[in-house]
């Protein structure tokens, strides 16, 4: 896998590979549209988007993508229990404030659940909190004073709450750029990408 | 207003039904007759027609002029014409004037055969569903097996959901633009207060007034001065109006003193020269009365069920008149039943008049909306 145009992401894989043929899909923070009709195409799903920034809206609704503005934030009232087969969260969570409430929503509406967030216990961020710096990344692009991430965490950290919550954890996987990491998770992975149901 | 992108000069026409029409209230129209105008041209496999439905105020003119006198265009100019968001270079657009308007088609002011005098206080109420029916016996008489789209804001958002769930089979998509599944008690409350105002004019002669000189112009002023003030925000009010006076200092009298009193002054003296009360109270009752989901909530799931159609639904965040909660009751109930939704939050200062006003990016997404369905 390599980085073929700017939109691509290289996780989209991975994710539709923990997704059912036919899956009725939510996916939170749907961006421009594009993991949705990757999804479509490859597993053939149905489903909804939300996205509360105007200039995506607008990209996903070019896409033909069915794509809803409503705030999270405030939970998933719109949706009914278990009337989706997976709930996405991809590479949104550290930018939630109600990180937990969401999740909890999430497991109420979806039977499965996708997490995907980058792992700041990746080394190179480690290694720039040493210096003395905030870390700036690939995954993580800003700098402390205009970054929307509020609620950055580890893999560690992930792990813990699922714990305490009584997430199950289906699937996990770490990358660095496309790579999968199976050693020091933690340490050397920078994406993690989870696959969660109700214990 | 530049003539730019103008649909130009339109003629409307009438499409006068000799089948009688069973209304919701019981009574029955022997026949009826619709004014409408129709906007570009209708394609070989006739799919591209568009119907437009018209609000409170509203009427089948709704884009160009009908002379190059003509001081004002249609009232959706600014949506409507050539390389416009609804384009009628590729689209086929449709308005008609409902019944129980008074702008041509049947209503209070056309003539009763029966008595060869206007109908006044004799017309029937009719409301959204009987207008539905009436819009499809058009369509269907203009040769329209499906409509690409039903588009409408307000009170004609209204009327898009509900030609989905009557006609789910004629029907592609449904915009349904600052609306509500039904009233609340609070906007049923102020249109009670215009229809008083209307009914106890002494000038309107409960309702048979065309053929005395005066018009119940007074309670239709205020009827109108009062829906002008919910339709806007307290924000927008503020930035135009706010404390602005018409004198440097107090005139300690009961003349206009502030900009605000003679804006509504001046729209309510407007609406009252142009608009006919027995219409206005008419249109109040059909507000007041839609409700496909009979007052219970879970019930607009159920009768969601029948809609095929795909719908965009847009709400304006400083609307509360038909806020977005009310538009999100909508969404919720279409999602229960997998229907293909899109929904718009829309930040705009307008209030609810804001549906009719050029917004930036409340066009562009109506425009890409419509391109989506030229590309499927």
């Amino acid at each position: 896998m390599v980085f073929k145009k700017k939109n691509s992401r290289y996780d989209f894989p991975i994710i539709a590979n923990w997704v059912a043929p036919n899956s009725k899909v939510l996916d939170l923070g749907c961006g421009d549209g594009e993991l949705l009709n990757y999804l479509k195409k490859e597993r053939n799903t149905t489903g909804y988007g939300i996205e509360k920034d105007p200039d995506n809206w607008l990209k996903s609704l070019k896409a033909g993508v069915n794509v809803l503005q409503v705030d999270i934030e405030a939970g998933l009232p719109e949706f009914e229990d278990n009337s989706f087969d997976v709930v996405i969260l991809s590479k949104t969570i550290q930018s939630m404030h109600n990180t937990e409430e969401i999740l909890n929503e999430m497991l109420r509406v979806g039977k499965q659940v996708i997490v995907t967030f980058p792992n700041f216990g990746y080394w190179r961020d480690r290694i720039q909190t040493i210096r003395g710096v905030m870390p700036k990344s690939k995954e993580l692009p800003y700098s402390w004073f205009n970054t929307p991430n509020v609620h950055l965490c580890t893999i560690k950290d992930f792990d813990n709450l699922c714990k305490s919550n009584k997430y199950q954890i289906v699937d996990r996987l770490v990358l660095t750029d496309t790579k999968s990491v199976k050693f020091f998770p933690n340490l050397l992975g920078a994406l993690a990408l989870y696959s969660l149901v109700n214990r | 207003m530049t003539t730019k992108n103008s649909i130009g000069i339109v003629k409307t026409k009438i499409f006068k039904s000799s089948n009688s029409l069973r209304l919701q209230s019981g009574k029955v129209l022997k026949e009826y007759s619709l004014v409408y105008e129709t906007y570009g041209k209708l394609n070989a496999k006739r799919n591209n027609a568009v119907l437009v439905c018209h609000a409170l105020s509203g009427n089948h003119h709704l884009a160009g002029k009908y002379s190059s006198k003509d001081k004002h265009p249609g009232w959706w100019d600014n949506l409507i014409g050539p390389n416009k968001p609804l384009d009628t270079n590729k689209f086929f657009v449709i308005g008609i004037n409902n019944l129980g308007g008074s702008d041509g088609s049947s209503g209070p002011k056309s003539i009763n055969k029966k008595t060869n005098k206007p109908w006044g206080s004799k017309f029937p109420i009719t409301t959204v569903e009987d207008w539905v029916n009436s819009h499809e016996a058009l369509i269907t008489y203009l040769n329209i097996s499906k409509l690409a789209a039903v588009i409408g804001g307000s009170l004609g958002g209204m009327q898009a959901i509900q030609w989905s769930i009557q006609y789910p089979e004629k029907i592609e998509h449904a915009i349904v633009i600052a609306a509500a599944p039904n009233l609340t008690a609070q906007n049923i409350a102020f249109n009670e207060v215009a229809r008083q105002s209307i009914i106890t004019d002494p000038d309107f002669n409960k309702g048979n007034y065309y053929e005395k000189k005066k018009l119940p112009k007074r309670g239709l002023r205020i009827a109108r001065m009062l829906g002008h003030i919910t339709y806007l925000s307290d924000d927008v009010m503020g930035s135009k109006f706010g404390r602005k006076q018409k004198n440097k200092s107090y005139q300690y009298d009961f003349n206009t003193e502030f900009e605000i009193e003679s804006y509504l002054n001046y729209q309510g003296d407007k609406f009252a020269e142009e608009f006919d009360a027995n219409t206005y109270i008419r249109m109040t009752k059909a507000l007041d009365y839609y409700d496909p989901a009979n007052g219970n909530k879970k019930n607009l799931s159920k009768i969601f069920k029948k809609i095929k159609s795909k719908v965009l639904v847009v709400a304006f965040t400083s609307d509360w008149r038909f806020s977005p909660n009310r538009s999100k009751e909508i969404v919720k109930a279409l999602l229960d039943n997998n229907i293909n939704v899109k929904y718009a939050e829309i930040t705009a200062a307008s209030g609810h008049d804001a549906f009719l006003m050029t917004e930036p990016r409340y066009h562009a997404i109506l425009e890409s909306y419509f391109k989506e369905m030229l590309r499927n």
